[in-house]
């Protein structure tokens, strides 16, 4: 299968600095992917490069099998939703129905139901919303548009956690009616975190981390408890960090645990606590995660 | 992770889904011949990805404790409870019996004042049955 969005050799150089260094990436058709990383990590310049409103300086991209600039094919089939989008002197109503214009796919009676969800009225205009219901707006255009490429850029600036769980829960169903590949960019890592079927991270312009979210899941276990045990489990794996106090010790260890292992830490009085996506993120994000095999990382993806 | 109807960050998803389904068909709340919760079904109570849900169910059917009729969806195969309660009886010792004897000898229990302590509880357990 062709991958919706690739990416190779993509370089993207600014006056002073290099925004993104050699990404390489391919996201399968279908899928819902996590783009993450740490503010001013490269995440806006790429979504805006796959959704052509930036070049890339060198290297190519395709997304639905065609650089996506200045191509109307590819731009009608794409929908971008940034963190801060502005709009012009319009209402709700308006913004929505030029959406509805432009999106072949666009579903009006899904657009109106996340309308009701979200409490947006159509008659007010735009630059009076506040930032939650701008973000709301964003995320209804987003959805709403079933385009087959929908790439979103952290969508819920000022949001509150209940209204960031109806968007998830939207996107899931509709996902599940009307599959599509969308890519979306979030620090808030856990809480979307099972939404992904790939994550990739990316960090001063460079990806650190392309794997499937679910082989991540159980791969690090912070292991606490008296030193001598944890070193005892410990020894001859990878070990991400080492704090200690007194007698008392406390690892990240990587690999996965047999249940023998688990016996064992049980009966050695030591506690077990997986690592979750994020706190695995912001490991790789900081240097510390080698994708390598004996890291117990699968970096290819299960479906391609 | 919030939100996930009980499922957590210790283990890949689509094994932690595969062993909730396995474990109702074993308690016999998904009885043989029962259509098993399709898999956008499954993606929205657990709020997961469907893909991640669909590789769940996937784990069940080659194993072949769930059989797929075609254009209904998946259904609990036909002897299923006892391949799957045959394989916990076959656990047992390992996941409870072990355990036990570890925290026991921890605590200072020998065996037979192990077994005094079961059978208390069996009696008392059996009293409150009745």
């Amino acid at each position: 299968m062709t991958p919706a969005i690739s990416v190779t050799g993509l370089t993207r150089r600014y006056r002073d600095h290099t925004a993104l260094q050699d990404v390489n990436l391919a996201i399968t058709g279908g899928t819902i992917a996590g783009l993450l990383g740490r503010n001013g990590a490269g995440k806006t310049t790429l979504l805006r490069i796959l959704a052509g409103q930036e070049f890339p300086s060198s290297g190519s991209v395709r997304v639905l099998g065609a650089p996506p600039a200045e191509n109307e094919d590819v731009l009608r089939h794409l929908v971008f939703v940034r963190e801060d989008q502005v709009y012009p002197e319009i209402k709700v109503g308006q913004a929505l129905r030029a959406a509805s214009w432009f999106y072949p796919n666009w579903n009006a009676a899904l657009a109106s139901s996340l309308q009701d969800d979200f409490g947006l009225r159509a008659d007010k205009a735009v630059k009076k919303l506040s930032r939650g219901q701008r973000s709301a707006l964003g995320i209804t255009i987003g959805l709403a548009a079933r385009a087959e490429v929908t790439l979103f850029d952290e969508p819920y600036a000022g949001l509150d956690a209940v209204a960031r769980q109806v968007f998830y829960d939207r996107l899931l169903a509709d996902f599940a009616q009307f599959p599509r590949t969308v890519l979306l960019s979030t620090h808030l890592i856990d809480e979307a975190a099972a939404l992904f079927d790939g994550v990739v991270v990316i960090d001063r312009g460079r990806v650190v981390l392309d794997a499937a979210a679910d082989d991540l899941r159980g791969v690090a276990t912070r292991v606490s408890g008296p030193c001598l045990a944890v070193d005892a489990l410990a020894e001859g794996r990878p070990v991400w960090e080492r704090r200690g106090l007194g007698s008392q010790a406390s690892v990240v260890m990587v690999g996965r645990l047999s249940p023998e292992d688990r016996e064992r830490a049980r009966s050695s009085g030591l506690d077990l606590t997986p690592l979750s996506l994020q706190q695995i993120v912001v490991r790789a994000a900081a240097g510390v995660v080698a994708p390598a095999p004996e890291a117990g990382f699968e970096t290819e993806r299960t479906s391609a | 992770m919030p939100e996930m109807a009980g499922l957590d960050e210790g283990a890949p998803l689509f094994v932690q889904i595969a062993d909730r389904l396995a474990g109702e068909i074993a308690d016999g709340g998904l009885a043989e011949g029962a259509r098993v919760p399709s898999t956008n079904e499954l993606a929205a109570f657990y709020r997961i990805n469907p893909a991640t849900a669909a590789k769940g169910i996937n784990v069940l059917a080659d194993d072949g404790l769930l059989e797929k009729r075609r254009g209904i969806g998946m259904f609990v195969a036909t002897g299923a409870r006892q391949r799957l309660l045959a394989r916990r009886r076959a656990e047992f010792t390992r996941r409870h019996v072990e355990p036990l004897l570890t925290e026991a000898i921890r605590l200072g229990i020998d065996t037979d004042e192990l077994f005094t302590l079961i059978r208390k509880a069996g009696t008392e357990r059996e009293g409150v049955s009745r």
